[in-house]
């Protein structure tokens, strides 16, 4: 398998991250949450650009999606 | 003046019939698609009979976008002149959002073509240009308010029924070709099915008359203040009409949408309450991307609308329509001629079905940005716009219909595969244009090649004399070739776009198809090569290196 996607640790400081995710969603209704996943999803995708990493990131979401619980 | 061509009603005659004829081509449908199959074939000298179920030209402006490349064919047909001249010209593309533009894009940044990217005009002066072609061809009978009615597939004929005035006649034909639109009665009478998508959403189309001054742009609004929630399509005709295009969405009622008291509130809402305008033609449509699973069956041939359907978004009804009959009609010239075997025409059935998945893909991305059809599907589409006021990376992703370009066959079994090296195109490519001057005077090259196959070779080696003298020997084939030098004395590269857009040297040589697609080319010429790829093009198996006493009988 030619894995391009890293999915080994890359984020210096991890729980920072985290945070910055959770409080940037904490004032907004589902609908403005939404939103922001949207664009941060654009965003980010397009800063990554091949799309090959992008079809194993997705592939890999994907199927977790569909076995997670509806 | 012009003539109003909507308004021309045809004579019905009384059709010669002698028993027993068999026509090689008969064509059914006398709308753009039908029209230029029957011209390519009847000015290559095939005879052809173009049967149409009533005797009018298109009612309403209809397929107003025709490409650069349609352009191109109605060229080499006799009238694309007529229509770059009458036609409003265009190439830039504007995309707004609520009021602010957040896109552009053009469709023709370089100078030295011909044609224009696009031009705007009314299906009915398409209709009656071509018609008017047609009526100078003494080998294309056209007969108006003849109806097809009956089908009947033999082993070396179909046999038709056509219904007139004066009842019905039996007319039989090695070949049909089925230009009958969106509800073909010939896939009908087959008991054939297009399958694909139908999209939830209805639009109304306004054409509306007044003096403006939007520019000769395509404008696309996503939900604009005089529309909102919807998207709104502006584009420029000749004679001062405007096509202004209104998503309404599935709910709305066809029949009350059409209405003058609906219709003019949303247009003065663009256009201001002061605006003087006439309703010229309205309509209120709903689409599907589908296509028929084969365009050949037997000894009938799918082309256009009877094919293949797409939204409007991107022009790519008509334009890939006007295409089919480009690929269709040099393969049948050839069939009906005996020059070629019948299976060429799987050819033109494998080349214009992957055209219409590239024209149904492009189509069904454009309707699911224009038209989302969940809800996260429209989040993300209102993720991009919004995005797109600010960032660059995002109006890349706003899709308002990626406009038709022309097909390039890669995976065409009529392609010689390149043996040398080349920067550009690839064989199965449509010949780009260039600027040429000939004795002093400006031309073009599309304007030489096409209708045969034609021989472009780039001149400037020491060998030039002998190697055209050796490809004159090309013009003798029972399929000739006729050659073009570049630079040898008769035409010169005047920009130097023609060796740039084929990435020629000196001894470059193409091998072009009647339909002005590259089947092969080499860095010098091989004549054994060039008759092996002329072969292969005509669908005859490829032929292996001549064994060497055959070269020398």
């Amino acid at each position: 398998m030619n894995a391009r996607l890293n999915v080994e640790p890359n984020i210096a400081d991890p729980d920072a991250f985290y945070e910055l995710l959770v409080d940037s969603h904490q004032d907004l209704s589902d609908a403005q949450s939404s939103m922001l996943n949207a664009q941060l999803i654009l965003l980010l995708a397009n800063h990554i650009g091949d799309l090959r990493v992008l079809r194993e990131a997705f592939a890999i979401a994907c199927a977790n999606a569909a076995q997670s619980s509806a | 003046m012009d003539i109003d061509y909507q308004r021309c009603e045809f004579a019905y005659t009384p059709a010669n019939v002698p028993e027993g004829a068999r026509h090689p081509v008969v064509v059914v449908g006398a709308g753009p698609v039908g029209l230029a199959t029957a011209i390519d074939l009847a000015q290559s000298g095939v005879p052809v009979v173009l049967l149409d179920d009533d005797n009018k030209l298109s009612h309403g402006s209809r397929a107003i976008c025709f490409s650069k490349r349609t352009l191109e064919i109605f060229d080499r047909l006799g009238c694309g002149r007529r229509m770059a001249e009458k036609g409003v010209r265009w190439h830039v593309g504007r995309v707004f959002h609520r009021s602010d533009e957040v896109y552009s894009f053009d469709l023709l940044p370089e100078e030295g073509h011909q044609y224009p990217a696009f031009v705007n005009l009314q299906q009915y002066y398409v209709e009656g240009y071509l018609h008017e072609r047609a009526q100078e061809l003494p080998l294309l009978d056209l007969r108006w308010c003849s109806k097809l009615t009956g089908l009947a597939h033999h082993p070396e004929h179909v046999a038709l029924t056509v219904t007139t005035p004066d009842g019905a006649y039996t007319l039989d034909a090695q070949y049909v070709v089925a230009a009958d639109g969106g509800k073909s009665t010939v896939r009908a009478l087959m008991g054939l099915e297009s399958h694909g998508r139908t999209f939830r959403d209805r639009f109304l189309i306004a054409d509306v008359k007044m003096t403006a001054d939007f520019p000769a742009e395509r404008w696309f609004w996503f939900d604009p203040p005089f529309h909102p929630g919807q998207s709104v399509l502006l584009h420029r005709q000749p004679d001062n009409i405007w096509r202004i295009d209104f998503q309404l969405g599935w709910d709305a009622d066809p029949v009350l949408e059409k209405t003058p008291e609906r219709v003019i509130p949303r247009i003065r809402a663009l256009l201001g309450d002061d605006a003087q305008f006439e309703l010229e033609w309205v309509s209120v449509y709903s689409f599907c991307c589908l296509r028929m699973d084969s365009f050949r069956h037997g000894r009938v041939l799918f082309a256009g609308d009877a094919a293949h359907g797409v939204s409007p978004f991107g022009a790519r009804g008509a334009n890939s329509g006007v295409q089919d009959a480009d690929n269709l009609a040099w393969k049948l010239r050839l069939v009906v001629e005996g020059k070629a075997p019948h299976t060429l025409l799987d050819s033109y059935a494998r080349e214009r079905e992957a055209a219409a998945d590239e024209n149904i893909l492009n189509s069904t991305r454009s309707t699911d940005f224009i038209t989302p059809k969940s809800a996260v599907s429209r989040l993300f589409r209102d993720a991009v716009l919004q995005l797109a006021n600010e960032q660059p990376f995002a109006r890349k992703l706003v899709n308002s219909g990626r406009l038709s370009t022309p097909t390039t066959y890669a995976d065409s079994r009529l392609n010689t595969p390149d043996a040398d090296a080349f920067a550009a195109l690839r064989p199965g490519a449509p010949a780009p244009d260039a600027p040429l001057r000939h004795k002093g005077i400006e031309d073009w090259l599309l304007r030489h090649l096409g209708g045969d196959f034609t021989g472009l070779y780039f001149a400037g080696g020491e060998e030039d004399a002998a190697v055209l003298r050796q490809l004159e020997a090309l013009a003798q084939e029972a399929v000739p070739v006729r050659i073009l030098a570049i630079g040898a004395g008769g035409f010169e590269d005047s920009a130097g776009l023609c060796a740039a857009r084929y990435d020629a040297t000196p001894g470059s040589f193409y091998l072009l198809r009647p339909d002005q697609h590259v089947c092969a080319r080499w860095r010098s010429v091989d004549l054994q090569a060039v008759r092996a790829a002329l072969a292969r093009a005509c669908g005859k198996e490829a032929i292996q290196a001549l064994p060497e006493e055959m070269e020398h009988a």
